[in-house]
């Protein structure tokens, strides 16, 4: 399935280009291209897992190469079901890219699938993994959403309104797509955990173990959940608000990369290289 | 190309006084295309009148003195004697005309470059001249051609994109802020010209209610009914800070009206949403300090001055790219004109005829392969007279002086059927 990968990684490539070319000069079609390419790169990555999980009978999550590929998968994902409704579509200058950069670095690790693992069976596990991506997809659109946020507001507050100011959109459209993308994020996260916890139920006989990873989603799930908390009571938005998805953003990566290279732990295997 | 004739003046060669004294009201205008219709040597004419501008578009049969027959017959139609305003006019023929016309219907032309209005005039001008059956081939070509430049000048460059008033400049703001506009609150202090005209574009918006407050609280209440708002104290504008999100303030007061404090004890009960300042007062009405705080903006007189400064350089940077789209419209318009001409009609005509007769001669001849050369020369012979004979007819009507009256309308339907514009 090495044709599906490299065709993904293709279709997030020149999807960057055509960001990058719609953020300079501003053409729709240029946008309409960059789109629809980041939607044949998920299909194609789509096809790889679905075929994976056929062949093997569990998601591919087994070494990095295998994580950090459903992780681009899952951002693209995420970006597009949040272009359906809040269309912030330079974001895109921030999730192709990034994605084609996830998918180039996962090219770099070795790809020899581990030992097939009864550990990664079962319905429980699936929706854990799934719905933990897609949390992460979420919370790096908020992240980026929040630095065109911080971008868009310097320059109305210092009326330079240089090169942001007319292709960046609205302050408010921003704010409502932070919050949106940091709510999906958490929803999904929480998902996660809930059936993480029931499948370590079911393996280890115990909801929790005090592994590091758990910790550290734990501390996670608290950050988020301040987040949304001071927001829904006092109003935290605009400037706060992105920073705050920024450092949260920064808190998930030691999450997902620190505590496995740092610490250990029974996750420690999915990013082994 | 040369028959294409225009005068005219505008705001950059002509003061106000003149341009008045020979501004068209649409009747004049009427009276003054049936007048040119009679007159001998001219076959197009159109006419139109802004408050910017006049100019007169004439296609004209004789080459020479056309323009001097246009200006004496506007002297005499204004019964204003030449000599006060041919100064002040320009006087364009073949490309230069056609560009001219481009120029203005792209608003590069205009006072303020860009404005959206002047396509309509000259739309409504063209419809006039059509109504009085004064506009004939070449002017229905050229001014449809003009519509079509304009649209793809605003569609392709950035030359309508930014906000060229003050008023406007700010609602830009706003929406950069807001996003929508619709449903926003909006509190006017104050009153002043400016400062009204920015309410009027944020009702156009869909704004949501207005409250208005003023030193005098009658003239307030005056205001809030041309709105369809509500009155308020000068005292209660605090309080109003909780509830409104757009506030435009031109009052004559010494001090700032509204300090960092007013707006730091709302926000909380704002919950933090947006709140943005128009300053449009001199002295300044808001305390700039309020601009450091979170979600709260402040855009004073000569913050707005310089966006428009900014986008009215936009605009002109735009207009090159423009200019490009306009040379290369004018070369079009001149090839489809040169081929007005009987003789390149003609050619253009045989030549298709004939590539036709050739063809499926050829492809005839290849599924026959058991003709003798005889018998191939004999066919060639056949096409050869047969299309000479239909085309003879044709080309005798558009050499003839039949069709002399109205050769333009002949040479371009003929082009139109054969299909030889493409």
């Amino acid at each position: 399935m090495q044709i599906l990968f490299v065709l993904a990684v293709l279709c997030y490539m020149l999807s960057s280009a055509g960001y990058f070319a719609y953020l300079f000069i501003q053409r729709d079609p240029l946008h309409r291209i960059g789109c629809g390419l980041l939607v044949s790169g998920v299909v194609f990555q789509s096809v790889e897992i679905i075929w994976s999980i056929a062949r093997t009978g569990h998601m591919p999550v087994n070494n990095l190469h295998e994580t950090l590929t459903v992780v681009a998968w899952a951002l693209v994902g995420a970006f597009l079901v949040l272009q359906l409704k809040l269309r912030v579509k330079v974001l895109g200058v921030y999730v192709a890219p990034l994605a084609a950069f996830i998918l180039f670095a996962a090219s770099q690790f070795p790809k020899e699938p581990m030992q097939p693992q009864n550990l990664l069976r079962g319905f429980w596990l699936v929706v854990h993994i799934i719905t933990i991506f897609l949390g992460d997809g979420g919370f790096a659109l908020a992240a980026g959403v929040g630095v065109l946020y911080l971008l868009q507001e310097g320059s109305i507050k210092r009326k330079s309104r240089g090169f942001f100011f007319k292709r960046l959109p609205s302050l408010d459209l921003l704010d409502s797509a932070g919050y949106a993308c940091v709510v999906i994020g958490f929803t999904m996260l929480t998902i996660g955990l809930v059936t993480g916890m029931v499948y370590a139920k079911n393996i280890w006989g115990r909801f929790w173990s005090w592994d590091p990873k758990e910790v550290w989603s734990a501390i996670t799930w608290i950050f988020y959940a301040a987040l949304l908390h001071e927001r829904l009571t006092v109003g935290w938005r605009g400037r706060r608000a992105a920073i705050m998805a920024i450092v949260g953003f920064a808190v998930l990566l030691f999450t997902f990369f620190g505590v496995n290279f740092l610490l250990k732990g029974h996750h420690g295997q999915f990013t082994r290289l | 190309m040369d028959r294409i004739i225009l005068i005219g003046l505008n705001h950059k060669t002509a003061p106000v006084n003149i341009r008045e004294c020979l501004a068209f009201s649409q009747d004049e205008t009427r009276d003054a295309l049936s007048g040119l219709r009679t007159m001998a040597s001219v076959e197009e004419a159109m006419l139109f009148s802004t408050c910017n501008r006049v100019e007169l578009l004439v296609i004209s049969k004789e080459r020479q003195n056309a323009a001097e027959q246009a200006k004496d017959f506007l002297s005499q139609f204004k019964q204003l004697p030449l000599s006060d305003f041919e100064s002040a006019l320009y006087q364009h023929s073949g490309d230069e005309a056609v560009r001219h016309v481009f120029r203005v219907g792209a608003s590069l032309d205009s006072m303020v470059v860009g404005e959206p209005q002047i396509l309509g005039q000259i739309k409504a001008a063209y419809r006039t001249a059509t109504e009085e059956k004064t506009s004939g081939v070449i002017l229905n070509r050229l001014l449809h051609k003009a519509f079509f430049v304009a649209k793809r000048i605003r569609t392709e460059t950035g030359i309508g994109d930014s906000a060229v008033s003050i008023s406007y400049a700010a609602i830009e703001l706003g929406r950069k802020i807001f996003g929508e506009l619709a449903g926003k609150e909006v509190l006017l202090i104050g009153a002043g010209e400016m400062a009204e005209l920015a309410v009027e574009h944020l009702i156009r918006n869909r704004s949501g209610h207005i409250f208005v407050a003023n030193r005098t609280f009658e003239r307030g209440v005056e205001l809030a009914a041309t709105f369809k708002g509500t009155a308020i104290r000068i005292e209660e504008v605090p309080d109003y800070l909780r509830r409104v999100d757009i506030i435009i303030s031109s009052t004559g007061a010494k001090g700032f009206i509204l300090q960092k404090q007013h707006v730091k004890a709302v926000m909380r009960g704002r919950r933090n949403r947006p709140i943005f300042f128009i300053d449009i007062a001199v002295p300044r009405d808001i305390d700039p300090a309020i601009n450091t705080m979170n979600n709260a903006y402040v855009y004073d007189i000569d913050d707005l001055k310089d966006v428009v400064e900014e986008n009215i350089e936009d605009r002109n940077r735009e207009a090159l790219k423009a200019e490009r789209i306009i040379d290369e419209a004018v070369i079009n318009f001149r090839q489809w004109f040169q081929g007005l001409d009987v003789v390149p009609t003609i050619k253009a005509l045989r030549a298709k005829v004939h590539s036709i007769a050739q063809d499926e001669v050829r492809k005839t001849l290849q599924q026959l392969g058991h003709l003798s050369d005889k018998d191939r020369e004999a066919i060639h012979r056949m096409t050869e007279s047969l299309t000479n004979k239909i085309l003879h007819e044709p080309t005798r009507y558009l050499k003839s002086n039949g069709c002399q009256n109205d050769r333009s309308t002949s040479l371009d339907i003929t082009r139109k059927i054969f299909g030889l514009n493409d």
